[in-house]
C-alpha cells in the first residue's frame, strides 16, 4: 500500500469505532461524567473538608488529576480491548480487516488512536466536570498534556494486548476489574504515596500509574514524588514493549488467527 | 503462457487443536475464468481458502497468487483479491452502505470513490433499498449478498465464493450466478466452493475435488466427467444425480482412488 492508502485505511479503523462510540455514549462517555461527579461531590463537599490539605493543596485539588487519570485509564483500556475483542470473537468483522492488505502496524495504530481519543475526550470531561467543584489551577499545561496522551497511549496498547489475546469474555472482563483497579487505587491517585510504608512504598515504584499520576498531578500543582525524567524514561520503555508485543501478536496471527 | 490466478503447492494445515485439514494439497487456477473446488464437509475448502485470503497461518507449503508469495508478501497478494467467506461475519449494527465503504477504505480506497461504486455494487446486487438498513435487518439471503458486495468494492481479480449460494432463494441464485458471469467476463477469476454439484457442471470450466485435504482429482470440467468410466451405479436409495455427482461421490468414497490429470 502507499502512505495513502495506509492513511486511509488508519483513518477508517479510526472512523468506524468513533461511530460506535458515538451511538453508544451513554456506555462510552456518560459513566466516567457521573462517577467522577459522585467523588468530587464526596471528596471534595463532604469529606474534603475534614481529610484538610495533602502536600499543601486543599484535597480535592490534590485529587482532581488522580479522577482524570482514572477515566483516561480505563476508557483507553477498555475501548481498544473490548472494540478488538467483539470483532474478532463475537461476529468476526476483525476480518474484513484481516483479508485487506491493511498491515499489522496500521490495524495497530487505528486501534491504538481511536482508544486514546476516547480516553482523551473523557479525561478532558472529567476536568470540565471538576470546574463545577473546585478553582483549577495549571503550572505546566505541557505536562499535562504529555501525560495524559502517554497514559491514554499505554493503556490502549495495553487493553488491545488483551483484546487480541482474549479467549474468551471473562479474558476482557478480568483485567480491568483485578489489575487495573489495584494499579489505580495503590498508584496513589488517591494519596501521596509518600505517606506508604517501606514495603507498599516500594511495591508502588512497579505501578505504572504511579509515574502517570505524579507526573500529572506535577503539571496541575508543580508537585511529584518522583522525578520527571525518570517518570519518561520508564513510561516510554512500557510503551515500547507494549507496542511490540503487539505487533508480534498481529504480525504472527496469535490470537487473531487460526 | 497464461498466467495463473491461484497456485498451491504442497498445502499442509493443522490446527491448534490439532486435526489436520489440509495434507499436501495442490491445485493452480488459470486466470479468468470459474474454478470450483468440491468436497465433503470437513475437507478442508474453507482452510484453503482461509489461508490464501490471511485468516488461517499454514503450516507449511507454497501459494501464490497472480505470481506474488502470498507468505512472502501477504499484503501485496492480497491487493488483488475478494472473499465472501461461508459464515457471516458482518457487524450487526453496521449499515449496509457503511459495511462496504469501510471494506474499500481498508483497501486504500477513499470515500469519494468508494460510497458510488458501493451504491452500484448494492443496486447490482438487488439492495438498493437496504442501503441504509443494520445488517441485523436484512434476510439471511440479503446478508450474503451484502458479504458480496463487501467482496467486490477493491474490484479484486480473484474472488473467493466459500458456498455463496448457501440459503439463498433460487431467483437470486440465478440472478446472482449472471451477474458474477459478467464479472468473469471482465476477466474475474471466481474460485467457488459448492455442495449443488449442479452448479458447478453449469459454471466451472476447471474443477477439483478436495477429500480429506489432499486433491483426488484436478482438471478441466470434461476431463473430470471423463472420470466416471465404470458402470453406471445403481443407488439403494434411487436417487441418480448429474454426471459430476457420480464422479464425485466416486472419488470421495473411496479412499484409495486418486486422479491426477
Ligand atoms: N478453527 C478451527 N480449529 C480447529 N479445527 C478446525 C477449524 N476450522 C476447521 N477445522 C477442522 O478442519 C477440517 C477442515 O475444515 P474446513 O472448514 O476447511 O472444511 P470444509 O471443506 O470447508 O467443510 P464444509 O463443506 O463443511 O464447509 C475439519 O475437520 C474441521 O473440523
Ligand atoms: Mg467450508
Amino acid at each position: 500500500m502507499t502512505p495513502y492508502e495506509q492513511w486511509i485505511s488508519y483513518y477508517t479503523i479510526i472512523r468506524k469505532d468513533i461511530v460506535r462510540m458515538l451511538r453508544v455514549w451513554p456506555q462510552t462517555f456518560l459513566p466516567s461524567i457521573v462517577t467522577s461527579a459522585l467523588y468530587f461531590l464526596i471528596f471534595g463537599a463532604f469529606l474534603g473538608s475534614r481529610i484538610g490539605q495533602v502536600q499543601g493543596v486543599s484535597y480535592i485539588a490534590f485529587v482532581v488529576p488522580g479522577l482524570v487519570m482514572l477515566s483516561v485509564v480505563m476508557n483507553s483500556y477498555m475501548n481498544s480491548s473490548f472494540t478488538m475483542f467483539t470483532s474478532k470473537f463475537f461476529n468476526r468483522n476483525i476480518d474484513e480487516i484481516l483479508v485487506s492488505p491493511t498491515p499489522p502496524w496500521i490495524i495497530i495504530a487505528g486501534f491504538v488512536s481511536s482508544a486514546m481519543l476516547r480516553g482523551i475526550i473523557t479525561g478532558v470531561l472529567v476536568l470540565a466536570v471538576a470546574l463545577f467543584f473546585t478553582h483549577l489551577s495549571v503550572y505546566s499545561a505541557a505536562s499535562i498534556a504529555i501525560f495524559i496522551v502517554l497514559t491514554s497511549l499505554i493503556f490502549a496498547l495495553a487493553g488491545l494486548v488483551n483484546g487480541v489475546y482474549a479467549k474468551s469474555i471473562d479474558g476482557i472482563n478480568i483485567v480491568p476489574t483485578f489489575v487495573l483497579t489495584p494499579l489505580v487505587y495503590l498508584g496513589g491517585v488517591f494519596y501521596s504515596t509518600e505517606l506508604l510504608p517501606g514495603f507498599w512504598g516500594t511495591l508502588t515504584k512497579f505501578d505504572p500509574i504511579f509515574y502517570l499520576i505524579n507526573g500529572l498531578r506535577y503539571g496541575f500543582l508543580g508537585i511529584s514524588d518522583v522525578s520527571l525524567a525518570t517518570s519518561l524514561a520508564i513510561l516510554f520503555a512500557l510503551a515500547g514493549i507494549l507496542l511490540l508485543t503487539n505487533w508480534y501478536l498481529i504480525r504472527t496471527g496469535l490470537g487473531l488467527k487460526q | 503462457m497464461q498466467e495463473n490466478a491461484l497456485t498451491v503447492t504442497h498445502l499442509e494445515k493443522t490446527y491448534a487443536g490439532g486435526t489436520t485439514a489440509l495434507r499436501g494439497a495442490s491445485l493452480s487456477v488459470p486466470a479468468g475464468n470459474f474454478f470450483a473446488l468440491l468436497g465433503p464437509n470437513g475437507a478442508g475448502k474453507t482452510t484453503l481458502i482461509g489461508i490464501a485470503t490471511g485468516l488461517v497461518t499454514p503450516s507449511s507449503g507454497a501459494l501464490e497468487m497472480f505470481g506474488i508469495d502470498a507468505f512472502k508478501e501477504p499484503e501485496r497478494a492480497r491487493r488483488a483479491v475478494g472473499v465472501v467467506p461461508q459464515n457471516l461475519n458482518l457487524d450487526f449494527f453496521g449499515k449496509a452502505i457503511d459495511i462496504v465503504v469501510n471494506q474499500a477504505g481498508y483497501y486504500g480506497i477513499p470515500r469519494s470513490v468508494a460510497l458510488p461504486r458501493a451504491r452500484a455494487l448494492l443496486a447490482d446486487l438487488g439492495l438498493g433499498g437496504k442501503m441504509e438498513a443494520r445488517t441485523r435487518e436484512l434476510s439471511g439471503g440479503m446478508q450474503r449478498r451484502l458479504m458480496i458486495a463487501r467482496a467486490l468494492v477493491n474490484e479484486p481479480r480473484l474472488l473467493f465464493l466459500d458456498e455463496p449460494t448457501a440459503g439463498v432463494d433460487v431467483e437470486s441464485r440465478r440472478g446472482m450466478w449472471k451477474y458474477l458471469r459478467t464479472l468473469v467476463e471482465k476477466g474475474v477469476t471466481i474460485f467457488l466452493t459448492t455442495h449443488y454439484l449442479e452448479e458447478a457442471e453449469q459454471l466451472a470450466k476447471r474443477i477439483a475435488i478436495i477429500d480429506k485435504g489432499a486433491i483426488v482429482a484436478h482438471g478441466t470440467l470434461d476431463e473430470i466427467l471423463a472420470l466416471d468410466t465404470g458402470p453406471t451405479p445403481t443407488h439403494e436409495d434411487g436417487f441418480r444425480g448429474g454426471r459430476l455427482e457420480e464422479v464425485y461421490l466416486k472419488l470421495t468414497h473411496a479412499p484409495a482412488n486418486s486422479a491426477h490429470l
